[in-house]
């Protein structure tokens, strides 16, 4: 394996991508699990490929917009859905996880009509949905890594006023801090790592990737911080051993990854009982 | 204004529609002094409180928060706040006591800051003067009531407040913990110096420890040292509160509130 990861460029866009994704997916995931907000990244992801579906769309039309990275349109819609969320749950200030699938459902149904004005689906969509490692190219990286960078910032330069704000927004809000400029800008960066995400894993099991690590250190963690360093660590064994296994057995990545992190989850949910039990 | 009152609050009135919750209120909280502030529940406490600190805007009247107008304060990290509901945090969520006290200091650091070893000594610090500090590094929700109101308290007073305003802080916590926490709350007052505004429905614990009431019912019934308190006779004490009994039964028969 380490011949064939000197070797072909697919693989090592594939690893390097997969790293990367393996630290912001599960490190924005934990915000998101403990503010109970774990579905909007189910949302997003559906937002996103509405996104990438009408980049897709406007290839076959426009010759030179083929040469454009879909994932960017992605974004794009990711983002605009980020805000549409936000604006929706304080719509329904009582209602507020009907912005999930309000969202949802909207993203499905635009994608549905990109991809049928695009006479159906062609592979490179198919890639998107399950999600797709040969289809990894430099250009992707590139995104990730950029992506990658900006994440890490702001959630160190913001770490403290985020902590407080998943943890009693009231109380943030009455202590000075400006509850509204931060979630917009959380929001916007959750939209951009589902977008980056999906390439690997895909559409349907982004969201697995920013909740089951969670799920599983929360179980075990003291503190937040060892939450958000255990969810990494969690996310990155779920990535590398997914990658190496997929690649040995033939099985699909995206899918792998996802069993892989479900199994930790189990393991130490069971290790975890065990202890219980024992004291 | 005068720099001897905390706060300082002139005819305030505040109503939603036509139901006057807080009706010509006028209610000050000299510096250094422990005011209680007590009235039955639905009374306005609550509301009185948001507008304290801004989070509410009367309709009428006028407030000052250490001398400056309240919608144009800015140092919220002189004034402490312990709400009615820091309890009712999720309690799975992932946050050792430490976490949960430096988070107290998160406007006094400003944004892009960093804590230092100084801030970590005020953290701990702050769990000291609670009895907390060998908890620091348990998960919050693992502790019981009690303690857990004891870390909301070393949240308040770890960015070194002038000012501390308490909401009902002892619902869901057992008397033995209560009267503990009284004189905690006691010792911050005289020995720490620290102005204490306490808001609480249970008016007869707490007359020994406080230096000031005020009676409030929309209306503010009393207000003045424990001393004229405690010489306000008791047909007035029912009347403040037999008055109230009868609007909640009215309320309960129609399904409100």
């Amino acid at each position: 394996m380490i011949q064939a990861l000197l070797k072909f460029e697919f693989l090592q866009n594939a690893f390097l991508a997969g790293i990367l994704i393996g630290v912001i997916a599960p490190l924005l995931g934990v915000f998101l699990v403990v503010r109970r907000q774990a579905l909007i990244a189910d949302a997003l992801s559906h937002i996103t490929l509405a996104g990438i579906a009408a980049s897709l769309l406007m290839g076959k039309y426009v010759t030179s917009w083929q040469f454009v990275n879909p994932v960017y349109m992605g974004m794009g819609f990711s983002a605009v859905g980020s805000l549409f969320i936000e604006q929706l749950r304080k719509v329904y200030k009582h209602f507020e996880e009907l912005a999930i699938p309000i969202t949802l459902s909207g993203g499905i149904g635009l994608g549905v009509v990109f991809i049928s004005l695009a006479d159906g689906f062609n592979s490179d969509l198919f890639n998107y949905l399950f999600g797709s490692v040969i289809a990894i190219s430099r250009s992707d990286l590139l995104a990730v890594t950029v992506i990658t960078i900006i994440v890490l910032a702001v959630v160190i330069l913001l770490y403290k006023e985020l902590f407080f704000l998943s943890f009693d927004e009231e109380h943030a809000v009455v202590s000075g801090i400006r509850g509204k400029w931060i979630h917009i800008v959380f929001i916007l960066i959750v939209a951009f790592v589902i977008a980056v995400s999906m390439q690997i894993v895909g559409v349907l099991l982004v969201s697995a990737l920013m909740t089951l690590p969670v799920a599983a250190s929360i179980r075990i963690a003291k503190g937040f911080k060892q939450t958000i360093f255990l969810s990494i660590l969690i996310g990155e064994a779920s990535v590398i051993g997914g990658l190496i296994l997929a690649y040995y057995l033939d099985i699909a990545p995206g899918g792998t990854i996802v069993l892989l992190s479900a199994i930790i989850l189990v393991i130490i949910l069971i290790l975890k009982r065990w202890q219980q039990g024992k004291s | 204004m005068t720099n001897t009152n905390m706060v300082d609050a002139t005819n305030v009135s505040f109503h939603y529609g036509d139901r006057y919750v807080l009706e010509d209120v006028s209610f000050t909280v000299p510096k250094g002094a422990f005011v209680g502030l007590v009235g039955p529940n639905g009374s306005g406490k609550s509301t009185l409180i948001k507008i304290i600190l801004g989070l509410l805007k009367p309709q009428k009247g006028q407030v000052h928060l250490l001398g400056n107008q309240v919608n144009k304060f800015q140092q919220w990290s002189k004034v402490g706040y312990v709400s009615q509901k820091a309890n009712s945090f999720n309690s799975g969520f992932p946050a050792s006591v430490f976490e949960v006290v430096s988070m107290g200091l998160t406007s006094k650091l400003g944004l892009f800051k960093f804590m230092n070893a100084k801030h970590k000594k005020a953290v701990y610090d702050a769990l000291a003067l609670v009895g907390m500090e060998a908890y620091s590094d348990r998960n919050i929700g693992e502790l019981s009531g009690g303690q857990q109101q004891r870390v909301f308290i070393a949240r308040a007073l770890v960015s070194d407040p002038d000012f501390l305003i308490l909401d009902e802080p002892t619902v869901g916590v057992d008397a033995g913990s209560t009267s503990e926490f009284y004189n905690l709350l006691g010792r911050l007052n005289k020995e720490n110096g620290i102005t204490l505004l306490l808001v609480t429905h249970d008016i007869g614990t707490i007359t020994d420890k406080v230096t000031h009431v005020a009676c409030l019912n929309r209306t503010l019934h009393f207000h003045g040292e424990t001393e004229e308190f405690e010489q306000f006779n008791e047909s007035d004490l029912s009347d403040f509160y037999g008055h109230h009994v009868h609007v909640l039964n009215h309320d309960h028969g129609h399904g409100g509130v």
